[in-house]
C-alpha cells in the first residue's frame, strides 16, 4: 500500500544519523529554554508561594524536585526498554546511541528521587530510610541502571554490548509496574501518586500546578540532555561519515574564532 | 506568598536544613548532568583537533 510506505518514512528517517544530527541540533535551545523557564517558575512558585502542607509543614516542598526526579527515573528507564525494542528489531542503530546516552542521566534521576526521598523521610516518618516496598523498588531501578551501564562497558564489541544492553533494559521493565503498584500492593509509609489520569489531585490547585511545571521542566531538561549526549556520541560513532568530518571541521573553525 | 519575612523562608519552619539540602543536592545534580556533555564535546573536538594537525604534518 503506497499510503503506509509514506507513512513510515519519518521512522526510518530516524535511523539516519544525519537527518537526527541536523534535527536535534534544531530542537535541543527549544528545550533548554523551556527547561529553565517551567524548572525556574515551578520551583520558585513552590517554595515561595504554594502554601504549606498542614500535616508537613514546609518539609513537602522537597515534592517539587522529589517526584519529578522520580516520574523521570521510571520514564528514562521505559524509553530504555522501547529503544532497546527498536534496536533489536529493526536494528536502528540510533536507538542504541539512545539507550547508552539515556542509562546514566536516568541513574542521576532514581540517585535524585532516592537521596531527596530519604531528606524528606527524615521529619514525615522520623527515619531516612525504611526497606519499604516503594523504597526498595526504587533501589533496585538504580541497581539495574549501574547493571546497564557496567553491561555496556564490559563488552568491547559494540554489537553484541547493544544487544545485550537492550535485553536487559526490556526485561528489567518489569520492575517499573512494581515501583508504580507498590504502593497500593503493600502497607507502606510512601504516600499515593499526586497525578492520576482519572481523577482530581487531592491538593489544591496552587500546590499541585507548581508541581505539574516542574515534572514537564524536567522532562524538557532530560531532552535536552539527552541530545547533547547523543549528538555526541553520533559524532564519534560515526567519524568516518564525509558529513561528520565536515562537521567537526565547522566546530572546530568556531572554537578557535572564540 | 506563604512566609511574612526573608529570613521565616529561609528557616521554612524548622525545616531549612532538610529543604534547602534536597534542593541543593537536586540542583548539583543537574548543572553536573549539563556540563559533562558539554565539557566531553570540547575535549573531543580538541582530540580531533590534535590529530588533525598530526596528520597534516608532512
Amino acid at each position: 500500500m503506497k499510503s503506509s510506505a509514506i507513512s513510515w518514512t519519518w521512522f526510518h528517517k530516524l535511523g539516519s544519523p544525519k537527518w537526527f544530527y541536523s534535527i536535534s541540533g534544531r530542537m535541543l535551545p527549544w528545550l533548554a529554554i523551556a527547561a529553565i523557564l517551567l524548572i525556574g517558575i515551578g520551583v520558585v512558585w513552590g517554595l515561595a508561594f504554594a502554601p504549606q502542607d498542614y500535616q508537613q509543614g514546609n518539609s513537602f516542598r522537597i515534592i517539587y524536585i522529589h517526584v519529578p526526579a522520580a516520574m523521570l527515573a521510571q520514564s528514562c528507564y521505559v524509553m530504555l526498554a522501547v529503544a532497546g525494542v527498536v534496536g533489536l528489531v529493526w536494528k536502528m542503530k540510533i536507538a542504541d546511541v539512545a539507550l547508552q546516552c539515556a542509562a546514566p542521566i536516568g541513574a542521576w534521576m532514581t540517585a535524585v528521587a532516592l537521596v531527596t526521598g530519604a531528606i524528606w523521610g527524615k521529619p514525615t516518618w522520623g527515619s531516612w530510610w525504611v526497606w519499604d516496598a516503594r523504597l526498595t523498588s526504587m533501589l533496585i531501578l538504580l541497581f539495574l541502571y549501574f547493571g546497564l551501564i557496567a553491561l555496556s562497558h564490559a563488552i568491547s564489541n559494540r554489537e553484541s554490548a547493544a544487544k545485550a544492553c537492550a535485553v536487559l533494559a526490556i526485561v528489567g521493565v518489569i520492575n517499573i509496574p512494581i515501583i508504580k503498584y507498590s504502593v497500593e500492593w503493600w502497607n507502606t509509609l510512601h504516600q499515593g501518586a499526586t497525578f492520576t489520569l482519572t481523577e482530581k489531585p487531592a491538593m489544591p490547585a496552587e500546590m499541585w500546578l507548581p508541581l505539574l511545571l516542574t515534572v514537564l521542566g524536567f522532562y524538557c531538561f532530560f531532552g535536552a540532555v539527552l541530545l547533547l549526549r547523543m549528538r555526541l556520541e553520533v559524532l564519534k560513532r560515526e567519524a568516518r561519515a564525509s558529513w561528520v568530518k565536515e562537521e567537526v571541521l565547522n566546530s572546530l573553525g568556531r572554537e578557535m574564532a572564540r | 506568598m506563604s512566609f511574612t519575612s526573608f529570613s521565616d523562608f529561609l528557616a521554612m519552619g524548622h525545616h531549612g536544613l532538610y529543604v534547602w539540602s534536597a534542593y541543593g543536592i537536586c540542583l548539583l545534580v543537574l548543572a553536573f548532568n549539563v556540563a559533562a556533555p558539554v565539557r566531553a564535546k570540547r575535549r573531543y573536538l580538541q582530540e580531533q583537533a590534535r590529530r588533525l594537525r598530526r596528520e597534516n604534518k608532512p
